[in-house]
């Protein structure tokens, strides 16, 4: 189950040039700044964007390939644009069915249609069913049109910035909905965003949209521990890391969060253990020390080995990317984590690659 | 108050403007919906022609139609050629000229109202599975709908107002194409000037609650929708 999609096309300012095989489950990101070409690409997909020679394959079926071009309304996808755009002459209800009855009726989805029930709880939007999209606040018009592209029993889910145009407390509000989504359901997500904590939270899979070029592909843990990537340029850059509770300290109220290699605690509610808890450790909260400084008070110190250099646009400053682990040269699965230092600190410690050292990570923040 | 043959302008007019306005939205919103969305080289050119009638002289216009559905003209040859006859001088020849004299009339609202809309609604549309079509009657044409109202009010009140054009096409003939303005000019012309009251007062009026009507439906040219 896979998708795999090439696209090019050259405008006069614009180019887009894109070869990419995409797993079809969880939430894949599409993530780059604005002009990267990536809602172009997500548009491609759904075909509102006509490319000649384009080729895509969704799950064994095929929408596009040499002259064969299956048209939008034919495709069993979903679509969630910027803005919600409802219909405005219909209810919530009618917005709702549009999608439902015709799915229902042209029967281009061999799936089962979608339990309007199960999806309209799920989105919280029972209440709005009579009313008219004028009369919703931009989280509710927003979880509508999410509703909606579902109850067209979509195989695929496309959403383009879908937070975008909404407030800091509008998104709060709607990022948990479409953590359930993801959880939920079983519609491979494509997610465009250009915000780096809408995409540490949501997305399983990666990938990076540069000038019109996908260039990285790959899980989220994997890429934002990459130092060739842009992604460790932005200053709250950070590698995130999926990990599972391991235990509970009752009398210090500390999670201990095992993931391959090593483990860290963190002041957290309480979880059942063996749940899985993204967290995600900011390059600027990791230090490093030369031997296990025990006389600090910073309680997450692990045995790890200097893996790479890089600069950053600081120039007083450079990314290390160290290994966890206390094994010679930690057999994968392992992991890694970006820590900024200075560049006179690795001077006076005399830092270089493969050096076993110790790294202190001051803050664990927990992304979902 | 009214004669018998007032009462007969007014049926016939209003009769005109009915059959009108109905063809004039059949025929408008197509050409407003190829004009709204195309990136044809003939959209301005056309779009050049739909409004001619609104900046000629309505007899320049009554004048080639005449011509042209003269009998040494093409469409006067067609419609003998058809046994139809000759149209003017009859009432389908009067229907067949308002409706290109308002024409622009009709056109434009609805192309505004279609170019306001933008591309969005309809690509929701498509991937909601409505086909073009379906998409045109479910989505485009009720979002058109202020756009919509406006053409068929203007229509029916443009035809209503025309003179020149039926002067030309229809002359004068009672029951067949004497409409209200030609009769308030028949007044006149025999100086009864209560019966022109009269006529004249019942369509200030019927034109000032048409504007009403429309200012009701359209606060401000068109509701934004709400995205």
């Amino acid at each position: 189950m896979s998708i795999a999609a090439r696209f090019s096309l050259a405008y006069p300012a614009f180019t887009l040039d894109v070869n990419l095989q995409l797993p079809a489950q969880g939430i894949t990101a599409l993530f780059g700044p604005s002009g990267s070409g990536k809602t172009t690409l997500l548009r491609c997909i759904a075909g509102l964007e006509k490319v000649g020679n384009g080729h895509l394959i969704v799950n064994g079926e095929c929408w596009q390939s040499g002259n064969f071009f299956l048209p939008v309304h034919r495709r069993a996808l979903g679509y969630v644009f910027q803005e919600a755009s409802l219909f405005p002459h219909l209810t919530v209800q009618g917005n709702l069915d549009y999608g439902a009855v015709r799915s229902r009726r042209h029967k281009t989805t061999k799936a089962p249609p979608a339990d309007q029930r199960n999806i309209v709880e799920l989105l919280g939007i029972g209440h709005l069913l009579q009313r008219k999209p004028e009369r919703l606040s931009g989280g509710e018009r927003q979880r509508v049109a999410i509703a909606r592209a579902l109850l067209a029993a979509p195989k695929l889910l496309l959403m383009d910035e879908p937070l975008a145009a909404l407030d800091f407390e509008r998104k709060r509000e709607i990022l948990p909905y479409l953590e359930r989504l993801r959880d939920e359901l079983d519609i491979p997500i494509l997610y465009v965003s250009h915000a780096f904590d809408e995409v540490s939270r949501l997305a399983n899979h990666l990938v990076l949209m540069s000038t019109g070029q996908a260039i990285a592909s790959g899980s989220l843990s994997e890429l934002t521990a990459r130092l060739d990537l842009p992604l460790t340029q932005y200053p709250d850059a950070g590698v995130v890391i999926d990990a599972t509770v391991g235990a509970y300290d009752p009398e210090y109220h500390l999670t201990r969060l095992d993931f391959p290699g090593g483990c860290v605690y963190a002041g957290l509610h309480e979880m059942p253990l063996g749940h899985r808890a993204r967290i995600l450790i900011h390059a600027s909260d990791v230090s490093i020390a030369l031997s296990e400084a025990v006389n600090s008070s910073i309680v997450n110190r692990l045995p790890a080995q200097i893996e790479a250099f890089a600069a950053t646009h600081h120039p007083a400053h450079l990314l290390v990317r160290l290994n966890i682990g206390d094994a010679p040269d930690n057999p994968p699965p392992s992991t890694s984590v970006i820590a900024r230092i200075t560049r006179r600190s690795r001077d006076q410690l005399r830092l270089h690659q493969g050096q076993r050292v110790w790294v202190q990570i001051k803050t664990v923040a927990l992304v979902e | 108050m009214l004669s018998p043959d007032d009462w007969s302008a007014i049926r016939l007019t209003l009769k005109l403007a009915g059959l009108t306005t109905a063809l004039l939205l059949l025929i408008g919103t197509p050409i407003a919906w190829w004009l709204a969305r195309t990136d044809s080289i003939l959209k301005r050119p056309i779009g050049a022609i739909v409004t001619l009638p609104m900046v000629l002289p309505p007899t320049v216009l009554g004048f080639y139609l005449l011509v042209a559905m003269g009998p040494q003209g093409p469409v006067g040859r067609l419609t003998q050629a058809l046994g139809i006859g000759l149209l003017p001088f009859t009432f389908a020849g009067l229907v067949i000229a308002s409706i290109l004299y308002s024409l622009p009339f009709a056109v434009q609202p609805i192309q505004q109202a279609f170019e306001a809309m933008g591309e969005r609604p309809l690509e929701v549309a498509a991937t909601l599975r409505a086909s073009p079509l379906d998409a045109f009657f479910t989505v485009a044409l009720p979002l058109a709908r202020p756009g919509l109202i406006t053409a068929a009010v203007m229509s029916f009140a443009h035809t209503i107002g025309e003179f020149g054009v039926v002067l030309m096409i229809g002359g004068n003939i009672p029951d067949k194409t004497r409409v209200v303005s030609v009769q308030i000019y028949d007044h006149v012309e025999a100086l009864e000037f209560t019966q022109g009251h009269w006529l004249s007062g019942g369509l200030l009026v019927f034109s000032f609650c048409v504007l009403l009507v429309l200012y009701h439906f359209n606060p401000v040219t068109s509701r934004k929708a709400a995205s």
